[in-house]
């Protein structure tokens, strides 16, 4: 060592997640149980290589109720988004968007689901609300990051409406529709995955496909959601979203009755810790003792997990977007490997890591293994696709190294500190997808969840629902003063 | 053999022609100094010249070209990578080997930059960010220097010093210079460029600033 040279802070705090995560690891169960996962595997890709479109009628309804429940299910979150984004100078309302967007919209999913069956309210709902605490924060800093200039120059007298219609809200317009693409195609996803907890989307065929082992139409059901999103921008024309939302309203089966004494039994009942909802002398105690068994035989072993989980899962996804995102930069290689990686990056994280780790639990049995993966590639893949574009905007001297000396000096130094910023952006989003992997049964947080719920126990659901978003809002907040302390800093699109 | 030859050669892009009617030879060992108003083509000639000597001159480009995330160690050492064996750049990426810190301390030294050798090249001036651009082209192994105003972000008295390094370091070295002065008193050869033209072509011995006021004035039509 050379005296004089100190590990700067992101190399230290590189060093303190590492060892962290290889901890991890060490504790974690990451085995292949399956007798022969290349067997499976084998089926699986002879089902990839030939679709079959025509394998059930329901395909194109199936489609059709995914694009449906994200249209509407964006288009209320972000109304309501909106409006909470003006409020936003409230700390009540601040608070209670972290607490709404700290709830996965599986978990939300699963708490509609007992008040409203499955009607389509379950399904839009379970997207609009965590969506609308999601698009509240984001277009309130939006509207904060505004140029105040112009705001200056306006004569004094103008009131506070006008301004806002004249001054903020034009700059932020086209920020707002931009974020709303990207949350569509968010959304897109999250409807496909509803479908496993019962709603009539994609990932409901794809369960059922996938227990037959009917991997053509696995392969069929996966490439037209593919299409959906790669064509994104060629559909969502604004002109056309009236149709697409009247569209949307009207296939949807609104037929599905449910009653509204189960709403109020479930809100007013249900949901109660059942030792109070017992009441008798000695509620207190019992209320004790039930709280000590949720916390030392639920939420405790199952955070412990999730957070295990989480932080392999992070590390690793660093690791994969230092390989992912040369793929596509054209600094490393000319244009036909790019072409082929941008493939790879689209499928990777047009795939809701959900589904990505329940194709894997079936190939390799339960363990956390395929948790890792599908998370780790899900994630690199996004930011890996974000780097890359990143690198096409960097300026190399004419007379720079080629090969992996120029990865290792010109580029990665140069990607490292974004790449940074970006990766513990998404911790958080991580954590959230981590503990509802646990309803595919790896033992995070949402195992326990799905168990309660299973046991008709939404009083435990509740609680650990409580607890998970309180987790969530921890690493939140961990990430921010990492992320401060470093000065990284993620710019607008890259949300 | 001269190292570079260019026979009334014409260069442009974005279909805007820059250099026009282009013959030069620029011969191994010669100091150049190219003059001239910015927007002459002083920097287009010296890609062309770069691009003719086949890869094997080090090259300060006028934006420098660092990686503003490494330290000035590092940004030096890079002058070598294509040199050096992947095993070694990486070991020295992460943790430098002494015989490697000896060696690029003596040109760092060179440019009086030694107490910044490792300091992140993000929190140096503009002055030393150029010193260190210099000190990556003078740790590269090549005879041949090409630089683009490289003393143009520090004061006189450091200027010369930069000068003086990079005379006795190098073989051949051809600069694009705004300062006349200096021009003429480290180069060996002069050359004008007005309105993407080469000018004047001289022996600096016995030149005089002054001389070079056409170079400078607007065209008389």
């Amino acid at each position: 060592m050379i005296a004089g040279r100190h590990p700067s802070p992101l190399a230290r705090t590189t060093g303190i997640f590492l060892g962290v995560a290889l901890v991890c690891l060490v504790f974690a169960d990451i085995a292949i149980s399956t007798v022969d996962p290349w067997l499976e595997f084998g089926r699986l890709l002879t089902g990839i290589i030939t679709p079959d479109f025509y394998a059930t009628d329901s395909l194109g309804l199936a489609l059709a109720y995914t694009m449906a429940f994200a249209v509407l299910g964006v288009a209320l979150g972000n109304v309501f988004g909106f409006g909470l984004a003006l409020m936003f100078h409230s700390r009540a309302v601040q608070v209670g968007c972290a607490v709404i967007r700290s709830v996965h919209e599986l978990f939300w999913a699963l708490i509609f689901l007992q008040m409203f069956g499955l009607s389509p309210i379950t399904g839009v709902l379970a997207i609009a609300v965590p969506y609308a605490g999601i698009i509240a924060k984001v277009y309130a800093e939006i509207l904060e990051e505004a140029d105040p200039a112009p705001l200056k120059a306006l004569p004094p007298g103008t009131g506070r409406a006008s301004a806002f219609l004249f001054v903020r809200l034009p700059d932020a317009w086209a920020h707002f529709r931009n974020y709303s693409m990207y949350r569509l195609e968010c959304g897109l996803r999250s409807s496909a995955v509803l479908g496993f907890i019962g709603l009539p989307t994609l990932g409901f065929h794809l369960e059922a496909a996938f227990r037959e082992g009917q991997y053509s139409e696995v392969s069929a059901l996966l490439i037209l959601f593919y299409l959906v999103i790669a064509s994104m921008r060629v559909w969502m024309k604004r002109p056309l979203l009236p149709v697409y939302l009247v569209g949307a309203a009207l296939i949807l089966p609104w037929g599905v009755a449910f009653s509204l004494s189960n709403i109020a039994r479930f809100l007013t009942h249900d949901i109660i810790p059942y030792p109070l909802r017992a009441g008798g002398s000695d509620m207190w105690a019992n209320m004790g003792d039930w709280l000590s068994l949720m916390l030392f035989d639920q939420a405790l072993p199952g955070a412990v997990a999730t957070v295990q989980l989480t932080m392999i899962a992070l590390v690793a996804t660093g690791f994969l977007t230092l390989l992912f995102f040369p793929l596509i930069s054209p600094l490393l290689l000319k244009r036909f490997g790019r072409w082929a990686g941008h493939l790879f990056l689209v499928i990777t994280r047009s795939t809701p890591e959900y589904i990505l780790a329940f194709i894997l639990l079936q190939l390799w049995g339960p363990s956390m293994l395929p948790a890792i993966v599908a998370l780790s590639f899900h994630n690199a893949a996004i930011i890996g696709h974000l780097i890359g574009r990143y690198t096409e905007s960097v300026q190399l001297r004419q007379d720079a190294v080629g090969g992996l000396n120029r990865y290792f000096y010109e580029i990665l130094p140069r990607v490292y500190r974004p790449m940074l910023a970006l990766l513990f952006y998404r911790w958080e989003v991580i954590l959230r997808e981590t503990a509802i992997l646990g309803i595919l049964g790896i033992a995070t947080l949402g195992f326990y969840v799905d168990s309660a719920f299973a046991d008709l126990r939404f009083d435990r659901a509740m609680v650990l629902i409580a607890f998970t978003a309180l987790l969530n809002i921890c690493v939140d907040m961990i990430s921010r003063s990492v992320r401060t302390r470093l000065r990284l800093q993620t710019s607008l699109e890259v949300r | 053999m001269p190292l570079v030859e260019l026979r009334d050669e014409s260069v442009g892009y974005a279909g805007k022609q820059v250099l026009h009617g282009l013959t030069l030879t620029v011969d191994a060992g010669e100091r150049i100094a190219l003059v001239g108003e910015s927007g002459a083509g002083k920097s287009t000639l010296l890609r062309l010249i770069y691009e003719r000597c086949g890869g094997d001159a080090a090259l300060v480009p006028q934006e420098l070209g660092l990686v503003q995330a490494l330290t000035v160690f590092h940004n030096v050492y890079m002058g070598r990578l294509h040199r050096r064996s992947l095993w070694r750049n990486l070991r020295n990426l992460v943790l430098p080997a002494r015989a490697d810190v000896a060696a690029v301390r003596e040109i760092v030294t060179s440019l009086r930059l030694e107490d910044k050798l490792f300091a992140g090249v993000g929190t140096l001036s503009g002055g030393q960010q150029q010193r260190t651009a210099i000190g990556r082209a003078l740790y590269h192994p090549g005879d041949v220097l090409i630089a683009d105003e490289p003393v143009s972000s520090v004061d006189e008295h450091q200027a010369r010093d930069i000068l003086e390094a990079i005379m006795t370091q190098k073989q051949t070295v051809v600069l694009a210079m705004h300062d006349r002065a200096l021009a003429i008193e480290f180069a060996d050869r002069l050359i004008g460029i007005k309105g993407g033209r080469v000018v004047l072509d001289r022996p600096a011995d016995g030149l005089a600033p002054a001389d070079l006021d056409d170079l400078y004035r607007a065209a008389e039509e």
